[in-house]
């Protein structure tokens, strides 16, 4: 899975978003780096939902947030809307991430509890206007009620008399107010009881279609980020392992650690078979030091020589379903490889 | 004379665990009964604040302080854990009932090396040599597939992954074999792939050592296909009780359904509609009369309302605490006249209408 290539991107004319080569390191003690994302290239069309998955470590969260420039990453470009966000000074990168916002996973942290639900949400308006106060709060009242929550009465609150899920619904509120483009939506359901979750994932399709929002979702939890998009790239160890329409992604997975994840996912339904004997021995490996060739190849079991020396490259498995490994679990059409 | 192997392992009968705070008393369980046998599983369902792990903690002896009020039984092998003087109790703890907590970040010591922590008990209660300790630990380790056990012995738990850590709070909980062991929530904070993983070495452990198992959790994904049977509940109460097979495939309880099918399933197509719950759980302190899932069920009729719905145990044992089950006629009828009505909490699931305040009768309950 460790795979690199841009066979799965499309016409960058078509797309809204367009990263390419992204990586990011952090630096750490005795010159080491941790490898977050090597080398990962994504493109999201005006409209689309792209689900980020992969489990904790694999860099998706890194990887959604380098394209809004947080932090920037270390070599790679983004563009957006044909501008290269990555070259962009301080004052004209502040103007373009209006476009491109973000809801985090723990909604009642990312509010702050000392400010009334009225300033929390009309805070981007008074940084870019409009500076009239009427305006703002007529603007800060459509957006609350947009997400289902009454401003007249929460207005005057404060985020510890909302409960989870409302606070995220804020969260929202605050993420729409300047009308962007594009939201990065960083496991915004993960910390929310299902009933909940549902009520999130039915308003962000509702607002999706309302406002005409591209987003870009990040989950572990395969039925949501199914749920929610059109287009998956699952990550392992900071690298792609498969790009693919959702559905098909879901009905023939083709790379080995996307079928690691969904005999992983756990289902409500008892008659389901379980593998209930598999216990790895092995840990994650450590993006400190990440395996040679495919990244997945310590925990696959369809490991071969070849997969330690080799990195497989993003190729097409069937329309619009693209994967980077050796021993692909769907037969592939006889077709050279394409490589960056 | 009935055998002893008919007794069960755990017999819960009428337990309460009732705080009192400045706003009033809060009713966390308010009488649950449930028996468990030897080596079987149990899972307990429901949302946050359904009292699901203050149940178990209250069995366990551990919610302490002036203010808790616990009224019941939980017999143990014949003996009443709740009148249990302290000092036997801290025998049964550990020894003969263990408990693995949600998060194993904050449930190990992280300035104790994991050696040390995974053989405090087999010391304290068998006073075994530090040698033998030693050997033991790695013992231990091992039967949780921890790799290189000799040297994770000696580390500190922020060394370890968070699965792995998780694998040392199970390698701690079986240290003494106990005939009970209660996961609360021992998955919620890890990645599915370690989640299955911690859930299968469970079950192994489980059934090599015979020992029973209460595995409390939000997520009913994670009680189908492991336990034997299931305990939904709602607002400190039992709801719906029956085997693992009967709750998913005959769901009786509106609630137990509600939360069936707001979870998304990968074999829907994307952007398949979830059906929401309307509102939010009750207050403990002021719970609405009649059932307290009433405000938010799509069914509810005014009897609903008014009267407490019993929990009522048919022929195959499936128990469920209300008036208008799933799958009746009567179900059917209230359904169909609910939706006609355009009633919030229907619509929220017909719709996948987000509904935060529901009215707490049915009269006002047009949209």
């Amino acid at each position: 899975m460790a795979g690199s290539g841009k066979a799965h991107l499309r016409d960058p004319e078509s797309v809204l978003i367009r990263a390419e080569d992204l990586v990011v390191e952090f630096p750490i003690s005795q010159g080491r780096v941790v490898n977050a994302v090597s080398g990962v290239s994504l493109d999201v069309k005006q409209g689309e939902t792209l689900g980020l998955v992969g489990e904790s470590g694999c860099g998706k969260s890194t990887t959604a947030k380098s394209l809004i420039q947080l932090p920037p990453p270390t070599s790679g470009t983004v563009s957006y809307l044909g501008t290269n966000l990555t070259s962009l000074d301080e004052k004209a990168l502040r103007q373009a991430r209006t476009d491109l916002q973000m809801i985090f996973q723990d909604p009642i942290s990312s509010l702050n509890p000392r400010r009334k639900i009225g300033d929390v949400v009309a805070e981007p308006l008074r940084v870019w206007g409009p500076h009239n106060k009427d305006e703002q709060i007529s603007q800060v009242d459509a957006m609350l009620e947009a997400v289902g929550i009454d401003p007249a009465i929460a207005r005057d609150k404060r985020p510890h008399e909302f409960s989870g899920g409302q606070c995220q619904r804020i969260s929202i509120a605050r993420a729409l107010v300047l009308n962007p483009q594009v939201i990065i939506c960083d496991e915004p359901v993960s910390a929310l009881d299902v009933s909940v979750q549902a009520q999130i994932l039915n308003m962000l399709e509702d607002l999706k279609a309302d406002y005409g929002l591209t987003l870009v979702f990040i989950a572990h939890d395969l039925a949501v980020v199914k749920n929610i998009s059109d287009r998956i790239a699952v990550m392992y160890l900071g690298k792609l392992c498969e790009v693919s329409e959702s559905n098909a992604l879901y009905d023939a997975p083709a790379h080995p650690y996307t079928e690691l994840l969904l005999g992983s996912s756990p289902v409500p339904d008892p008659t389901i078979n379980l593998d209930i004997t598999m216990v790895e021995e092995e840990d994650l490996p450590s993006p400190i030091d990440p395996p040679s060739g495919c990244r997945f190849r310590t925990r696959c079991k369809y490991a071969t020589d070849r997969c330690a020396q080799e990195e497989p490259m993003m190729r097409e498995v069937s329309q619009d379903h693209y994967v980077a490994c050796h021993h692909p679990l769907v037969s592939v059409p006889e077709m050279a490889e394409v490589s960056a | 004379m009935t055998s002893a192997r008919d007794e069960p392992l755990l017999a819960v009968r009428d337990l309460h665990t009732h705080f009192s705070i400045n706003a009033g008393l809060l009713r966390a369980v308010d009488g649950v009964s449930f028996d468990l046998r030897a080596g079987q599983t149990l899972g307990i369902v429901g949302e946050s604040g359904s009292g699901k792990t203050v149940l178990s903690r209250t069995i366990m002896r551990l919610n302490l302080g002036n203010n808790v009020h616990t009224s019941g039984q939980a017999r143990f092998d014949g003996q009443d854990l709740l009148t249990l003087p302290m000092s036997e109790m801290t025998e049964i703890w550990g020894q003969e009932i263990a408990m693995v907590f949600q998060d194993p970040m904050t449930s190990l010591n992280p300035v104790v090396k994991i050696g040390r922590q995974v053989t405090e008990h087999v010391r304290k209660h068998f006073g075994v040599s530090k040698k033998e300790a030693r050997t033991l630990a790695v013992e231990l380790l091992k039967s949780v597939r921890i790799p290189e056990a000799e040297v994770t012995i000696g580390s500190y738990p922020h060394e370890l992954s968070g699965g792995m850590r998780q694998r040392v709070s199970i390698a701690i909980a079986l240290a003494c074999s106990p005939k009970l062991l209660f996961a609360d929530e021992p998955t919620t904070a890890l990645d599915v792939t370690v989640q299955h993983q911690i859930l299968n070495l469970l079950g192994i452990q489980q059934s090599e050592r015979n020992m029973a198992m209460v595995l409390v959790t939000h997520d009913l994904g994670v009680v189908a296909g492991r336990t034997d049977e299931i305990i939904v509940m709602y607002a400190g109460k039992i709801v719906e009780q029956a085997s693992t097979d009967q709750i998913f495939q005959k769901t009786s309880h509106p609630y137990t359904e509600a939360l069936l099918r707001s979870i998304p399933k990968t074999d829907q197509p994307s952007h398949t509609r979830l059906a929401a719950i309307a509102g939010r759980p009750p207050n403990l302190i002021t719970m609405p009369t009649g059932c307290a899932f009433s405000p938010r069920c799509p069914y509810a009729q005014d009897r609903c309302f008014e009267e407490e719905p019993p929990l009522q145990i048919n022929q195959d044992g499936h128990a469920a605490a209300c008036w208008y089950q799933v799958g009746t006629a009567e179900n059917q009828e209230a359904w169909d006249k609910n939706l006609a009505a355009g009633r919030l909490s229907t619509m929220a699931v017909a719709k996948g209408q987000i509904v935060d305040e529901v009215p707490t009768d049915l009269t006002t309950g047009s949209s």
